[in-house]
């Protein structure tokens, strides 16, 4: 009895599908995508029920890591900018373009004033690298370069709102030096940048 | 002579960009929680005293550990500290209890100690949230309150 042939056929699939789905995907992604920021320091936020969202624009957010180091961050770079010139001129610290434009590219950094020139002459490389072992920016009562700086940043854009991003093993002194430090300077609202969690339902 | 095309380069570079607009993404934006500080008074005469009977204090301690008591925590009054935890049936439960819930003036002072956890004062005052106290503030924490807490460990 002869063997039965099977028939061989090439088993070649139709991609066609999943092109399209595969595009589709592509396009939604890069629509709804907004860039995920460079962050200076990477902070491991709490949870918390609040459904607010935080604002597109006009935030100023003060990232404290879990070394108790402080960094701060605002948004736009026109502020940035005109923030910059305005420490330069209380610090007697001069920036050239380059830096200017440096600085109003960076999203957060953690460095006190007599550093800042150095930190903006660095590679983006180099910078990545020193953030690391960046001192953060001097909260202490003596040299409250923060203070400076929020209110600094509330004069050139007085829309800003401050959000205070902690890490979840920070010591809370800290956060109560930055708390004070924006109560001196007047901020007496201002946000905590929790992670969303579910609400209880039985109460 | 087939008009078949080989699509996989295709979809390699479909998955490819995909993941790429995945991973960086930010895709949900963080919460905030919002929290207003009382103004600082410019004179001490302005303050307005509270009542000890409208008084409660949390005291959060390291590892952890969350203390109360009702009352202003004068060492004279001698107050009860009782410890407590973050689990729906610790703080929240007191929180919920007819001695707070029943009062309208009860005031809840939050008094982190330096070496509490951030994390621990984003959970109280969600926990405020969650039982919907209205009236609270973030204290300082003071040397009586230091005190009361450390008889209370030492016991």
């Amino acid at each position: 009895m002869p063997k039965v042939k099977v028939k061989r056929n090439n088993p070649s699939l139709d991609m066609t599908p999943m092109v399209d789905l595969g595009f589709l995907l592509v396009t939604f992604f890069m629509l709804t995508a907004t860039m995920t920021p460079d962050k200076a320091v990477i902070v491991d936020t709490p949870s918390s029920v609040s459904q607010l969202k935080i604002p597109d624009s006009n935030v100023i957010t003060i990232t404290i890591d879990k070394d108790n180091r402080v960094f701060f961050g605002v948004d736009g770079q026109n502020t940035k900018a005109a923030v910059l010139d305005k420490i330069a001129g209380k610090y007697g610290v001069g920036f050239n373009e380059e830096e200017k434009k440096t600085f109003s590219l960076l999203s957060e950094f953690g460095v006190p004033v007599a550093q800042l020139k150095q930190y903006l002459d660095m590679s983006s490389k180099q910078r990545k690298d020193y953030d690391k072992r960046a001192p953060g920016i001097p909260i202490d009562s003596v040299g409250n370069e923060l203070g400076d700086w929020v209110l600094q940043t509330r004069l050139t854009n007085p829309k800003v709102i401050i959000a205070i991003k902690g890490d979840v093993d920070v010591n809370y002194e800290t956060v109560q030096k930055v708390i004070e430090t924006l109560q001196d300077k007047k901020v007496n609202r201002f946000n905590l940048i929790t992670d969303m969690e579910a609400k209880p339902k039985n109460l | 002579m087939s008009t078949k095309i080989d699509m996989t380069p295709m979809v390699d570079l479909a998955f490819l960009l995909l993941t790429f607009f995945m991973l960086t993404t930010t895709f949900a934006k963080p919460q905030t929680m919002e929290i207003n500080m009382p103004v600082k008074p410019d004179k001490e005469e302005e303050q307005i005293e509270l009542k000890a009977s409208n008084a409660m204090t949390i005291i959060l301690a390291k590892d952890d550990k969350i203390f109360y008591y009702y009352g202003l925590g004068n060492p004279a009054d001698n107050p009860e500290v009782v410890e407590s935890d973050y689990s729906s049936n610790g703080i929240r439960k007191v929180l919920t209890s007819p001695k707070i819930k029943g009062n309208d003036k009860m005031t809840i002072m939050i008094k982190p100690m330096a070496d509490s956890r951030y994390k621990n004062v984003v959970d109280i005052l969600d926990e405020l949230k969650i039982t919907d106290t209205k009236k609270f503030a973030l204290v300082e924490i003071t040397d009586n309150d230091k005190q009361l807490v450390q008889n209370k460990i030492g016991q």
